[in-house]
């Protein structure tokens, strides 16, 4: 049980806890006790424990005639005296019964609390630490939910378990205990309750187990189809599929429905089931009781008594069968926190990097040489013979259609992925000798979805340097073309982002991504993933030229669509299938490369080709 | 496409079907809204007079059974005693009738309960199914408006959340709104009858109850809140975090992204932990009161006892009684939370399903095979008001002519396809297809004209060929492969497993966007439609 193992972790606030448990244990169970004195000692002996049996005649006799004169003493102060003094210790006990429980509770919900947030923290870390390929294998989506509802899911059953696991045993067995200590061979009686109040639970839970498993699957689905209604409103309206999506959001409510109205019904024979073996066994041990009594081997006290323990044991068999049941759900979500925790990142820094060989100043030379790589080991490499070189202070290009790898070819130049044959090296050094953070800060990097934070837009664009002077600030906006809408936002730079910067068209979020980047001092060269294809032919010219001058001395890689972006490149790589097709400048390809011949001719008019050829 | 990835974060946080339902939210207006939910309840009257009589019946019958059950104690307690005595023994056969009599209450009220809760969880679920239903329906009615001001997540979040606690604590409040009333005064009712003075004496721990559990609960609710709330705040760190995760890598921030979750973690632990811990402290509290009232009445039953001012089965009963008597008072007032938070849940329901809807009031024009001209004549067109986004445009397409769109980023081009696909309609001016303002024609029949590829591509979880197909729901597979390839689609799904069989997973990540682009093109080729327009699909 893995979620145990959570709680092994704390074993000595446990152990306190299960101290403290068996204290509020024997606080609960022994107020039945005192009950059965105050019938049989305090009414039926007035208040006189230990009675000689003549004693107790006379008591009888003065009881069914209403004479107490022959008694030699004041029947109610003996049983006032003895009531106040069981009365006394009664509410002490109760006292520190509560008392005890609310340390319980104190105790554990700091315990569940505490375990929480250290998983929390800790799956956080390791998510972090991880390279995409592990987060792809997981997905972000199924990582978010790890980490916030599992965890949850978890605190919650570590502080029922702290509450309920440990202290339904304690209560059987002390119950149990009491239960023979009173007993005159009634305690088939219990056993008899317990077998039915558990195999009633067992076949319900049988039966409707199944059904439970597969809810969390059918509201998901709801949810699914639900959310692809409302993203795909515009393309469902324009193919009028109105009653296609009606159709298929109905099917998935209908299952729903059938499968939460089966468990909802089956639940609903649980109550009255348990309620019923309860009362009916209170109904038999009175029944049995009565003869004892009869013989005199029991007396009233002990018979009501007899049932309070009985309803404390057949109460803890029923909540250990309900935690039996709830166990499994907790087990799940632990087992999916468990497999991200043991997950190692697949990258991971030199022993000894060689970060200080790296040149502290000018743009970086990067080298390809003989780069093979592919996602998984199984599958069709990415990239193939990758082999280029960009020189200090130039600009590539890096061209192709749609899935030919031109991402993947920054992602394992920021070591995002390691490479299968072949080796990737900025100013000579290979990049798995250095350390992850100080490779990574030689790059302003743009990402293809432009991912913005929540916050302002200043906090945005310092996102990597949080010391960013004003200056600074609007010189980087400058170069990307951004700082005309953020001038026009009343708020300026201190204009509210949402979540990944949703309220802000794609092309601002691209010119922001771009000024995040540039704002990377440490840089020394920046890779343009695909980071003009939401900006207009204007804007992209622009910048373009305000690149090329301000940032002369850096390396620049372009990954682009559009020929228009990337003519005037030093040199342009094009690639097709994850293979290189065709290196050179825009009038070179034009003349030698087929694939790039294509590309240029699907996009530019037959004298801006012309243009280019001169 | 993040849009829809958003998951609703303010309410995301009580998942866990363990997890109580706190009166966390309020609604703004109870009254209204009990009183929709009410209308939607009509259908229901029979099931729910039903639901009420069980629940009656199950409750008395529960009530009744301590005090019959008290008789045969008091019989054989007196029998024991006459025994002891020499004047008599037990009378068993009279043990045996009391105890069959109980037995019967029990069975009777076991039995109601069960048809109760049948019942109730047939309407509940009834009312959450066709909830869902008229919210999937309301969406088809509401213009585009509206969800570009909302966030899917938030929509979403009604048609499972909200809905879901709609559902259960619909029937959890009117079953225990009536079990706990019954029980109530059952209780008192047998209380008074077995002894007034005890009655008065136990009665003394009910304000001390009420006001304990109104202190613990009021406590408790804030504490649940601000954990919702860091909640909410964390898992939106989280989301961020992991959905931006190659951006914090790139910039290697990943020190400075735990730092700022390490904090509002540990402020969530307090949280945490104060709000389970006070929550938790009611049944303690509760157990002592009514441990004392035990007491008292154990105490000052035995006096009676004695002078045989009530009998030892009636302390046996009484006893039963005051320990039962508590919980009522505590369901009820957290009957009053579940009923709140149905209300909000409810609320937020009905204001979906209030929402303006897109009027279709007078359109008729029925639309034959168009021949595809589309004259756009001053139109103007703005999303809020004073932001015009198109102020007066005029062009005449004739039919099987090219036309493109071109301008800077946010200069209204897909705008305009909006327009003539009647997502919006114009503000000023008008735009006529055929020589007929569109406006006239009946939307769908509109839209039938047009193939459209949006900018965002949106594909459905299914198969390849299933998507090429929602252009044509009866296309063969023979014309779905044609489109695929006239598409130039063809090609990278025969290199899929399973090629058109290939199953598209959720937000369709398992393609690339250059994919997802083709198929959606061929998708609107398969449609065959007068007039294709393409909003940047070839980007």
């Amino acid at each position: 049980m893995r979620v145990f193992k959570y709680l092994v972790a704390h074993w000595r606030v446990i152990l306190v806890i299960i101290l403290l448990l068996l204290i509020q244990a024997f606080c609960d169970l022994a107020l039945p006790r005192y009950t059965a004195g105050i019938v049989d000692v305090g009414i039926l002996q007035f208040g006189i424990e230990n009675p000689s049996d003549g004693q107790l005649e006379q008591f009888a006799r003065a009881i069914s005639t209403q004479d107490f004169s022959g008694l030699g003493f004041d029947p109610q102060e003996t049983q006032l005296s003895y009531l106040l003094f069981v009365g006394a210790q009664m509410l002490g006990i109760t006292a520190v019964g509560a008392l005890v429980a609310i340390a319980i509770s104190f105790l554990a919900s700091r315990t569940a609390a505490t375990i929480a947030r250290d998983l929390r923290q800790r799956l956080f870390e390791r998510v972090v630490s991880f390279s995409d390929a592990e987060v792809q294998h997981f997905s972000a989506a199924s990582l978010i939910t790890r980490s916030t509802n599992d965890v949850q899911q978890i605190q919650m059953t570590c502080f029922i378990a702290m509450r309920m696991v440990l202290f339904a045993p304690i209560m059987a067995i002390g119950g149990i205990i009491m239960v023979l200590s009173t007993d005159v061979s009634m305690s088939w009686i219990i056993v008899l309750a317990i077998v039915v109040v558990i195999s009633s639970i067992a076949v319900l839970m049988a039966v409707a187990m199944p059904k439970f498993k597969i809810m969390q699957t059918l509201i998901d689905r709801v949810n699914l189809v639900a959310r692809e209604i409302i993203t795909g409103l515009p393309v469902i309206r324009a193919f009028n599929r109105q009653s296609f999506e009606k159709e298929r959001f109905d099917d998935a409510n209908e299952t729903l429905r059938r499968t939460q109205l089966f468990t909802n019904r089956a639940m609903a024979f649980m109550q009255p089931v348990v309620q019923l073996a309860m009362n009916g066994t209170s109904i038999l041990i009175v029944w049995t009781a009565a003869g004892f009594i009869d013989a005199g081997s029991l007396q009233t006290g002990q018979m009501i008594a007899f049932i309070n323990y009985a309803m404390v044991i057949i109460t803890s068999f029923m909540m250990m069968s309900m935690v039996a049941i709830m166990l499994p759900r907790a087990e799940v979500a632990a087992a999916r926190i468990d497999e991200v925790l043991a997950t190692d990142p697949s990258i991971v820094d030199p022993e000894c990097p060689l970060d200080d060989q790296l040149s502290s100043t000018g743009g970086a030379a990067i080298s390809f040489e003989d780069v093979t790589f592919s996602y998984d080991e199984d599958s069709e490499p990415v990239l193939q013979d990758i082999s280029f070189v960009v020189p200090t202070g130039s600009t590539t290009a890096i061209v192709g259609a749609t899935g030919s790898g031109k991402s993947t070819i920054l992602k394992l130049l920021m070591r995002f992925y390691d490479v299968n044959e072949g080796v990737i090296s900025i100013d000579g050094i290979d990049v798995r000798n250095l350390s992850q953070a100080t490779l990574r800060k030689q790059f302003g990097f743009v990402p293809q979805n432009s991912f913005l934070f929540n916050g302002s837009i200043e906090d945005n664009i310092s996102y990597a340097s949080s010391d960013l002077d004003e200056d600074t600030l609007h010189a980087v906006s400058a170069i990307a073309q951004a700082n005309s809408f953020i001038a026009q936002k009343e708020e300026g730079y201190a204009f509210e982002l949402s979540q990944g910067g949703t309220n802000v068209s794609g092309g601002q979020r691209q010119r922001l991504a771009i000024a995040r980047a540039l704002a990377q001092r440490s840089a020394r060269a920046f890779l343009f993933d695909d980071s003009f294809s939401a900006l207009d032919y204007a804007t992209d010219a622009a910048l373009r030229s305000a690149l090329a001058e301000k940032l002369s001395d850096k390396t620049k890689i372009i990954v682009a669509q559009r020929i228009a972006t990337i003519r005037d490149c030093d040199n342009i790589i094009v690639l097709d299938g994850g293979r290189i097709v065709g290196q050179g400048t825009h009038a070179q390809l034009l003349q030698s490369c087929d694939v790039y011949k294509e590309i240029a001719k699907s996009q530019l008019s037959e004298a801006e080709l012309g243009g280019g050829a001169a | 496409m993040s849009a829809a990835q958003q998951v609703p974060r303010a309410r995301m946080g009580g998942h866990s079907p363990q997890s109580v339902r706190m009166g966390l939210d309020k609604p703004q207006d109870f009254k209204g809204t009990i009183a929709k939910v009410l209308r939607y309840l009509k259908p229901y009257r029979p099931h729910l007079v039903f639901v009420g009589i069980f629940a009656i019946a199950s409750t008395l019958f529960n009530v009744f059974g301590p005090k019959v059950l008290s008789l045969a104690t008091t019989e054989i307690f007196e029998g024991s005693a006459a025994r002891l005595a020499g004047t008599g023994g037990i009378d068993f056969s009279v043990v045996a009738n009391i105890l069959l009599a109980t037995l019967a209450l029990y069975l009777c009220s076991s039995a109601c309960g069960f048809i109760q809760s049948w019942i109730m969880a047939g309407v509940s679920q009834d009312i959450s199914y066709s909830l869902r239903r008229d919210i999937e329906a309301k969406i088809d009615r509401m213009p585009f408006s509206y969800f570009e001001r909302n966030s899917t997540g938030d929509v979403l979040s009604r048609i499972t959340n909200d809905i879901d606690t709609l559902g259960q604590t619909l029937s959890q409040g009117i079953t225990t709104l009536i079990t706990s009333l019954i029980t109530f005064f059952g209780v008192l009712a047998m209380m008074l009858y077995i002894s007034p003075l005890l009655t008065l004496v136990s009665l003394v721990m009910v304000p001390i109850a009420a006001l304990l559990v109104r202190f613990v609960v009021s406590k408790s609710q804030k504490y649940y809140r601000a954990q919702q709330e860091l909640l909410g705040t964390i898992n939106a760190t989280v989301e961020e975090t992991f959905s931006g995760h190659l951006v914090v890598r790139a910039f290697s921030q990943e020190e400075r992204t735990i730092e700022g979750f390490d904090s509002s973690n540990s402020t969530l632990y307090q949280a945490a932990w104060k709000s389970q811990f006070i929550t938790s402290l009611m049944m303690p509290i509760m157990n002592f009161v009514s441990n004392a009232g035990y007491v008292l009445v154990a105490i000052l039953g035995g006096m009676l006892a004695l002078q045989r001012v009530i009998t030892v089965g009636d302390i046996q009963a009484f006893v039963q009684y005051v320990r039962e008597f508590t919980r009522p008072i505590q369901q009820l007032s957290q009957v009053a939370n579940v009923l709140q938070s149905m209300a909000a849940a409810a609320e937020r329901v009905f204001a979906f399903l209030d929402e303006e809807e897109i009027s279709d009031a007078k359109e008729s024009k029925e639309l034959g095979r168009v021949r595809g001209k589309v004259e756009f004549r001053h139109v103007q067109f703005s999303y809020e008001k004073d932001k015009p986004v198109i102020k007066d445009f005029n062009a005449t397409i004739e039919p099987g002519q090219t036309v493109a769109l071109v301008g800077l980023t946010g200069a209204g081009k897909t705008t305009m396809v909006k327009l003539l696909m009647r997502f919006y309609d114009v503000d000023g001016g008008a735009i006529v297809l055929d020589g007929c303002d569109i406006r006239e024609i009946d939307r769908s029949t509109l839209r039938e004209q047009f193939a459209m590829v949006l900018q965002e591509t949106w594909l459905f979880s299914g198969s390849i060929r299933e998507n090429i197909r929602y252009g044509k729901l009866d296309a063969t597979d023979e014309e779905v492969e044609e489109a695929a390839k006239a598409a130039r689609a063809h090609w990278f799904i025969s290199t899929l497993p399973g090629a058109y069989d290939f199953e598209i997973n959720e937000d369709a990540t398992n393609i690339s966007a250059g994919q997802r682009q083709l198929i959606t093109i061929a998708r609107a080729s398969l449609s065959n439609r007068s007039m294709l327009n393409l909003d940047e699909a070839t980007s």
